[in-house]
This record gives structure tokens, C-alpha cells and sequence, in this order.
């Protein structure tokens, strides 16, 4: 079993990517679960979400503490959360950021990779200036990184679950996918 | 087709399937997304049903209780002080004998003020006359809330659906939606004996005095024992026609038992898991799911598990000064029996605290090494000071 962390700020679509990424998965033939971790959410708050992925039937059903991998939607959650709590030595810490993130000498018992994701959204006319919606560039992204689900899996997952942005969504996760830097 | 979708979505599904004609709806979370959902479901006319948006709980079931006396197939979702503001008429739907039904999303009662899951509130409204399924996954609240209906209409009695808020009702998984054709085969239109009809006209909800409350009351007894084996023959239907089966109980490795686990919602799924890892190390443990908690099925019970040594029961819930409230019901289960198990009643998971494979393992662990129970029930992961 694989299970995954989003981490990401109310209004960026954090849950949303999860369950993006539960029915892409699930496309390419996996047994999934996808949940948030439910607050008192509102717009800017921190947001967690999780996935798991198997193949066979997914018993487990409690949060996720020790993931294999974490997306982090928003670099300046890095000041106020430990993104690595829980997360398995050399798993993926895949951050939106334009550059190498600073950070990344904190996290030397992982894999870091990087996608300027605000861009990307920004690109493709997702959200605005301040509020880049960069979940679809962000499963975009980690599709890469472990060469699964497939962006035709992803691209399903969008149409059925964001209709109206549909295209623009899946231009996002197709750019991510092919820039991204691990 | 199976499709990921949310516990929630399943619920919604179910009554979408069901063709359910009149839906009532207060927003309250966890539950708010059933309501969602269904009312885009009647605004884009994939249900064609009467959407009315209430000004609170109590008056969501007094609408559906008027609806349904008028022969109509009806439908509300609530959970927590939502369910307790209706509690009066829970009495009232299940005394006219209504075969209403209604999705609970368990959630903590406040204060403190607390959306995460807990059972007390669903099972301090046991004794209202409803029939209470308790789920485990997507497809199980998809499927017992299309049977809901049928087994409803079948005992005239109403049904609530019950589902863990967040680790159900906000859950994505792969789920089997049947077609409209296979749920109509399934669940006939309803055609009840009596409705308000001015053709016709009869009196509902009259004064009954001393010499005739008993009988309808005993009337009400009957219908709810029977409950249990119209589950049964309606769940050998529901299987020939959708290939799955859920059961009033399910018994896994019980047999050859010395320790069995009692449980019931997501804990189940988890527990299943525990057990798997348990009985490759050779351990003698095996796990009971409750399903069906009213009408209790104490004789199915005491068959089952009425053999081994001991059985701990796992409560996510808390009638305060008697214990957990499934333990409770077991051991009145059991206690006739001779020789019987020794009943051991766990307290955890309350507020949405997560019960994880360690703390269900420490609750074997901990029935294995005491002769006797502790207490009525034990409270499992306190912190140690607040």
C-alpha cells in the first residue's frame, strides 16, 4: 500500500487534488481511498488531505501518519508545519516553488522535487495573481515522479471530476508533468 | 459501474436509486453534503422529488411525516444535536408506523462542540422504534440505504442509516452503482395499506385510550422483531440481484475463537485487518461486526460467539454511568447462557479520535492478560493530563 499527504492552504484545492489523484489512480487499476483531514477549515487556513492507493481492497480506514510521499501546495506552510512529520526515508517531498527550495538541505533523508506550479495555473488562467489554483499542476507533477498514474488516467480524472476548466486543468497537469525537477 | 465517490455520494445514490419523491433537508456537518447532493440531483431532474429546506431538524421530520402519511416515498439526513432536535418525532414516525428513511452521520454531541464521529448520538435514540443499520464502507451505506427503503416499506417502521462522519461520509473509494433498472427491480414504487386520501378518508394520530395503546404498541414489537428476518429474505433478493450480502452480523474467524472483537461502523474494516495479522502469528482471535442494532439480534449473537472465552467490545460511544452502549446490549445478550464469555467493553475513538490497528491491538492484548474485566468500560488512549 502507498499512502499519500497533501498538504496544502484553504481555497488551493488540496482536497480536491486528492480525490483527483484517488480516481486517476483507480483508472490505472488500483484499489483507493482519499479523505481529508477535516477542520475548521477556511480560506488561507492549513488543509490536509490523503490518499491511499493498493492493490487489493483498502481495510485500513484511519488518518495517515507515516505517508510514503507529501505534496506541499504552498512553500510558506514550511513556517508553520513540519511537512516530513510521519514520512518514510526517501519519499518524495514535491513542493511548488520556482526554484530549488532552500529548505531542502532539512530534508536530506528524502527525495526533493520542485514544479513552479503558480506559473503554470497562472498559464493556463487558473485562479488569479494571489490565488493560483495549482492542484491539477501539482498531480501533474507527482504523476512524474513515480511514473504512475498515467496523464491520460489524470486527464480522465479532470474531465470527470472539474468538467468546466476541464482543458485548461489538463494542459496544467500535462505542463507540470513534463517540468517538473527531481 | 463502480466509480469513486464519497460516503456521502453513495447515500445519495442510494435515494437518487430509490426514486424517492419528497426529501427534507437542515444543513449540519457532516452531513451537509447528502443534502447537497440530492439537491442538485432535483434541480438538474436526475430526482424527481419535492427538495424543502427547512428551518431545522424537527420540522424535516414533521414535513416527511405529513409526506409520507400522504403515501409518498421520503427522505432526510442529519447527525448529532440535528438528531437530538428531532428526537420527539423520531417517536412520532415510528409510533404512525412511517417507513421513513434517513441517513445519521454520527457525530460527537456537544459541548464541547465537536464535529468529528461518535455513536452516542445515533444510539442514545434507540429505544425511538427505528431500525438502525450501522455501516462500514462506500458500498455498504449505498447498498443498506436502497435496502433501507424496501425492508421500511416492508415492516412499516423507519430506518436510519448510520455512517461515521469524515472516515465514511467524507471518504472516496470505489463504489458499485447499480443501474435504475436493476434498483427498480429491486424496490417496487411504494403502495402502502393506508394514506390520507380524501376519497377514502381515516384518522391518523388520534387518542388511543388504555384498552387499545398496548395492542398497537405490541403491534410495534412484532414489527421489529420481525425486522430481522425480513432483513435476512430481503438481503437473499438484494444478493441474487447485485451479488453482494452484508448481513445483520458478519463472523469472521469466530469459530475457533478464544478472544472475539465487537464492532461496528469503519472500526470494522480497520479490526479486519488486525485479525489478518493476528491469526498469521497463530493467535486465536476472531472479529464480530454488528450491523444491525435494532432490533438487536441477540439470538444470532448468542449462536455465534455465545462460545468463546471472551469477547471485548469496542465502543466508539458512552451512556455515562452504565459504559458502552454495544457492550451493554451484549452482555443482556449473553447473560442467560451458561457457561458464557466473559464480556469486555472498550471505550475509544470518541470525538473523532482515530482507533488504529495498535489500539485495537492494545485492546486484545489487554483481554488477554486480565482474568477478569477492569471495569464496565475501560477507557482506552487517555491522555494523561488535560
Amino acid at each position: 500500500m502507498l499512502e499519500l499527504r497533501f498538504h496544502g492552504r484553504g481555497g488551493q484545492g488540496t482536497v480536491v487534488a486528492t480525490i483527483l489523484m484517488a480516481k486517476a489512480f483507480f483508472r490505472a487499476g488500483f484499489e483507493v481511498q482519499s479523505f481529508p483531514f477535516f477542520g475548521v477549515e477556511r480560506r488561507g487556513a492549513p488543509v490536509e488531505a490523503y490518499v491511499r492507493l493498493d492493490k487489493g481492497k483498502i481495510l485500513l480506514r484511519t488518518n495517515v501518519t507515516a505517508p510514503d510521499h507529501v505534496v506541499v501546495q504552498d512553500r510558506t506552510l514550511l513556517q508553520s508545519i513540519d511537512v516530513t512529520k510521519g514520512l518514510k526515508q526517501r519519499g518524495w517531498i514535491l513542493m511548488n516553488s520556482p526554484s530549488p527550495p532552500e529548505e531542502a538541505a532539512r530534508f536530506s533523508s528524502f527525495r526533493v522535487a520542485f514544479v513552479n506550479a503558480n506559473r503554470i495555473a497562472l498559464g493556463q488562467g487558473l485562479g488569479t495573481r494571489t490565488h493560483p489554483i495549482v492542484n491539477t499542476a501539482m498531480i501533474g507533477a507527482f504523476a512524474r515522479l513515480l511514473e504512475m498514474p498515467p496523464l491520460e488516467a489524470v486527464a480522465e480524472a479532470i474531465r470527470e471530476e472539474i468538467p468546466a476548466h476541464a482543458d485548461a486543468n489538463i494542459r496544467a497537469a500535462e505542463e507540470a508533468y513534463r517540468t517538473v525537477c527531481l | 459501474m463502480r466509480r469513486v465517490i464519497e460516503g456521502s455520494h453513495a447515500v445519495a445514490e442510494a435515494v437518487r436509486l430509490a426514486r424517492v419523491q419528497v426529501t427534507s433537508a437542515y444543513p449540519i456537518t457532516p452531513q451537509t453534503h447528502i443534502v447537497e447532493i440530492l439537491s442538485e440531483y432535483c434541480e438538474k431532474g436526475a430526482l424527481k422529488a419535492r427538495f424543502l429546506r427547512m428551518e431545522s431538524e424537527h420540522s424535516c421530520l414533521a414535513a416527511l411525516i405529513g409526506a409520507q402519511l400522504m403515501g409518498v416515498r421520503t427522505f432526510t439526513a442529519t447527525s448529532s444535536q440535528g438528531l437530538a432536535y428531532m428526537h420527539e418525532l423520531l417517536h412520532w414516525a415510528a409510533g404512525a408506523r412511517l417507513p421513513i428513511v434517513m441517513a445519521e452521520v454520527n457525530r460527537a454531541l456537544a459541548p464541547g462542540w465537536n464535529i468529528w464521529t461518535d455513536q452516542t448520538d445515533s444510539l442514545s435514540q434507540r429505544d425511538t422504534g427505528w431500525i438502525q443499520l450501522y455501516c462500514e464502507d462506500g458500498q455498504e451505506v449505498l447498498d443498506s440505504t436502497l435496502l433501507a427503503f424496501r425492508l421500511a416499506e416492508t415492516v412499516n417502521l423507519p430506518v436510519m442509516v448510520v455512517l461515521d462522519a469524515f472516515y465514511l461520509s467524507h471518504t472516496y473509494e470505489p463504489v458499485d452503482i447499480p443501474t435504475e433498472e436493476e434498483a427498480d427491480r429491486f424496490l417496487p414504487p411504494y403502495a402502502p395499506r393506508f394514506r390520507m386520501d380524501t376519497a377514502e378518508p381515516c384518522s391518523f394520530g388520534a387518542l388511543v385510550p388504555p384498552g387499545d395503546y398496548m395492542e398497537m404498541r405490541h403491534d410495534m414489537a412484532l414489527a421489529m422483531e420481525d425486522a430481522l428476518m425480513q432483513l435476512v429474505e430481503i438481503e437473499g433478493e438484494f444478493t441474487r440481484i447485485f451479488g453482494r450480502r452484508h448481513g445483520p452480523i458478519e463472523a469472521i474467524d469466530c469459530n475457533d475463537a478464544e478472544i472475539i472483537l465487537v464492532t461496528s461502523g469503519t472500526i470494522t474494516s480497520t479490526a479486519r485487518l488486525v485479525v489478518r495479522t493476528l491469526r498469521e502469528r497463530g493467535e486465536k482471535i476472531g472479529l464480530l461486526k454488528i450491523r444491525l442494532f435494532r432490533p438487536f439480534p441477540a439470538a444470532i449473537l448468542r449462536e455465534t460467539i455465545g462460545r468463546a472465552k471472551k469477547v471485548a467490545v469496542i465502543d466508539r460511544n458512552c451512556s455515562f454511568g452504565a459504559g458502552g452502549i454495544f457492550a451493554q446490549e451484549l452482555r443482556a445478550a449473553l447473560c442467560n447462557l451458561d457457561p458464557r464469555p466473559l464480556i469486555y467493553g472498550y471505550i475509544a475513538g470518541l470525538g473523532g479520535r482515530d482507533v488504529t490497528p495498535e489500539v485495537i491491538e492494545e485492546i486484545y492484548r489487554r483481554t488477554q492478560s486480565t482474568d477478569r474485566p477492569e471495569a464496565e468500560g475501560v477507557w482506552i488512549g487517555l491522555r494523561e493530563a488535560l
